[in-house]
């Protein structure tokens, strides 16, 4: 019988329970916050249910990730309604724990699903990370609001959402300092350079000698050093930027395409020999379709080297705006918040230009065993 | 049509009469220079291939049959004696486009659906567009593959490919078919299968065709010549003529004839092995 009974339900139930029988804040009662008690009594009766039922059904787990999703909202609220001067009590966290087990067990329930309608497939594959970076947040925010932890070593993402709305404007217009001119001029720029090189070398087979080393040394100059120099060289505004980017992402771009053009196989180049097709035609029918995967693999690379070129290149003189010159002022007027919700906005924005580059290459190369099985 | 580089397949049929040398190697030498010593891949080869012939090169691995074949198609270069190929040097009838080669494997770009891997030598040769489209409709007809135009070339079985890749190197209407193990990849009843819609082409098509195998069913089947080689150095040790009909079905393998030929062919064989040792 005890066999046939969910753990994780069984878990959360037992640690719900015992929860109930220490304080949740430091020298209160359970009875001091009714709605907490209630979400409380509900984790334990439903994880009990759960416990005995079984987790089979994908309702059965809908239903515990609707409970997970009101018990947080209700925790939360529960913890910054705490007074200064009080701290929370070992129920508030032994609550979490049970918590954390209906959540999981919840999401694994989710993560099973199978759909052969795809759009509902596709919406619960991209549930269960949403799912979890959520958890995450919330543990980091009862972690920090509930140990006190100072908001200079560590914000609550609660406090950096509420800096992030509050400067809209000015995050804006960092993004489009740093962002959209410095990154994307010197993305296109460092890799449309390091794309023709990479031709031309191919194409003077002496330059291979010659051009790599120098783009290999060029690739190890330390940005720290670069960034000032490209200060002096382009002045402060984002053409120096761009500049330390051109030389971040040129060499990752030279190598690979460099390496793709030898991709192709013997016998898909005899073919075009067998037809007399010229260094051209062989270079646009053969060679450069077979470099694809690896040019999609520079420009990947490329895309998150960029931001964080353009980022640090800010610290060494930049009108004030920009993203780089924001972390580096606000970091020295101790306003934490701010500097995560640059994080922020890097984050997004780096992951959103990953997101697209990979996009074009799954639309370029489809073709490539590593995609076929997703056509 | 009168501006594309080729004519229709049908060839007039006064061509299929006359005799005239396609192919003729003299006094043919390839060595390969490797680190340790030097490799005899061919030895004083002297071979004429007629047109409309159907010539198979057998003989077991490493005795020159590919590199044979590789040179005709100027992708190898022969270190002593001469190869003419319609009375023009290897390299100038590679230029001219005189021959179609199928590869062992299909060789098919992965990023091209069939229709655009049949039509690629069209494109490198400057055709436009509507004509190379026909083209691989008509071609893609011929190989029993009309309705996987849009499909690619990872999405069929390697008969299939193989099929395609015969399309591609038919469609550009060579006058030479070069073929280099082609089905040895494939299982025996494809491969049957495979021999008799090709010698069906062939009959169609009038075309020369050379072919590498090492399967001497295959080689007695196809053929109106066969290259009987054996290795270290590469060199002929017999050539048979078959005179079985333009039509024959996969049932004459079970004639006398038949297994006569095959068994002169593998008598050849077993003596350029003894030699070997």
């Amino acid at each position: 019988m005890i066999a046939r009974l969910d753990k994780w339900c069984v878990a959360a139930a037992v640690l719900g329970l015992t929860a109930l029988l220490f304080p949740p804040v430091a020298g209160g009662r359970w009875t001091d916050g009714p709605e907490f008690l209630g979400a409380a009594v509900l984790l334990v009766a439903l994880s009990g249910f759960f416990a005995w039922k079984g987790v089979t059904a994908f309702w059965h787990s809908a239903t515990l990730v609707l409970l997970v999703i009101a018990a947080t909202a209700i925790s939360l609220g529960f913890i910054h309604a705490i007074g200064d001067g009080m701290t929370t009590g070992s129920g508030f966290w032994l609550f979490n724990l049970a918590l954390w087990a209906v959540a999981w067990r919840g999401i694994d329930g989710i993560a099973a699903f199978r759909s052969t309608n795809p759009r509902w497939q596709r919406l619960a594959n991209l549930f269960v990370p949403a799912a979890f970076g959520l958890w995450m947040i919330y543990l980091w925010e009862i972690a920090v609001v509930g140990f006190g932890v100072p908001q200079v070593l560590l914000p609550a993402p609660g406090m950096i959402g509420d800096r992030f709305m509050g400067s809209l404007d000015i995050l804006w217009e960092d993004f489009q300092q740093t962002f959209m001119k410095a990154v994307l001029a010197g993305y296109i720029m460092g890799c449309g350079s390091g794309f023709l090189v990479a031709i031309l070398v191919d194409r003077v087979p002496f330059l291979q000698r010659g051009l790599l080393p120098l783009g290999n040394l060029v690739s190890a100059l330390p940005i720290v050093g670069v960034a000032p120099i490209m200060v002096m060289w382009f002045g402060f505004d984002w053409q120096s930027k761009a500049a330390v980017v051109v030389i971040m992402t040129f060499f990752p771009m030279l190598v690979n395409t460099v390496t793709g053009l030898t991709a192709s196989g013997v016998l898909e180049r005899e073919l075009l020999r067998s037809y007399a097709a010229s260094y051209w035609q062989t270079l646009f029918k053969l060679r450069l379709p077979a470099a694809m995967p690896f040019i999609f693999n520079a420009l990947k690379i490329n895309s998150t080297l960029a931001l964080i070129g353009a980022i640090v290149a800010e610290f060494f003189g930049t009108p004030i705006v920009g993203m780089g010159f924001r972390i580096s002022t606000e970091v020295g007027r101790m306003n934490v918040d701010m500097v995560w919700a640059e994080i922020v906005v890097a984050a997004l924005a780096g992951s959103a230009f990953y997101g697209v580059v990979s996009l074009g290459e799954r639309a370029i190369t489809f073709w490539h065993p590593s995609f076929r099985e997703r056509r | 049509m009168t501006a594309s580089p080729a004519q229709s397949i049908e060839k007039p049929a006064q061509d299929a009469g006359q005799r005239r040398t396609v192919v003729e190697a003299k006094k043919l030498s390839l060595t390969f220079q490797t680190a340790d010593s030097p490799v005899y891949a061919l030895s004083e080869i002297d071979l004429q291939v007629e047109h409309g012939e159907f010539v198979s090169f057998i003989g077991p691995s490493g005795c020159g049959k590919t590199t044979l074949l590789r040179a005709i198609a100027d992708l190898e270069q022969p270190t002593a004696g001469s190869i003419e190929i319609n009375g023009v040097s290897a390299h100038q009838a590679r230029l001219d486009r005189s021959y179609g080669y199928v590869f062992q494997a299909p060789a098919l770009y992965p990023w091209r659906n069939i229709e655009r891997n049949v039509t690629l030598p069209l494109e490198i040769m400057g055709m436009p567009r509507e004509e190379r489209e026909e083209r691989a409709r008509k071609y893609l007809e011929l190989v029993d593959l009309a309705g996987f135009a849009k499909k690619f070339p990872w999405q069929l079985s390697g008969g299939m490919q193989q099929r395609a890749s015969i399309a591609r190197a038919l469609c550009f209407d060579p006058e030479i078919l070069l073929m280099d193990e082609p089905f040895g990849a494939l299982d025996e009843i494809v491969r049957d299968h495979l021999n008799e819609q090709l010698l069906k082409l062939w009959d169609k098509t009038r075309k020369t065709v050379v072919f590498v195998t090492h399967s001497i069913p295959e080689a007695v089947f196809l053929s109106t010549k066969i290259v009987v080689m054996s290795p270290r150095p590469g060199r002929i040790i017999d050539v048979i003529e078959t005179n079985f009909p333009r039509d024959r079905t996969l049932d004459i393998r079970e004639t006398a004839d038949f297994l006569e030929i095959a068994h002169r062919v593998r008598e050849g064989l077993r003596a350029g092995h003894s030699y070997d040792d």
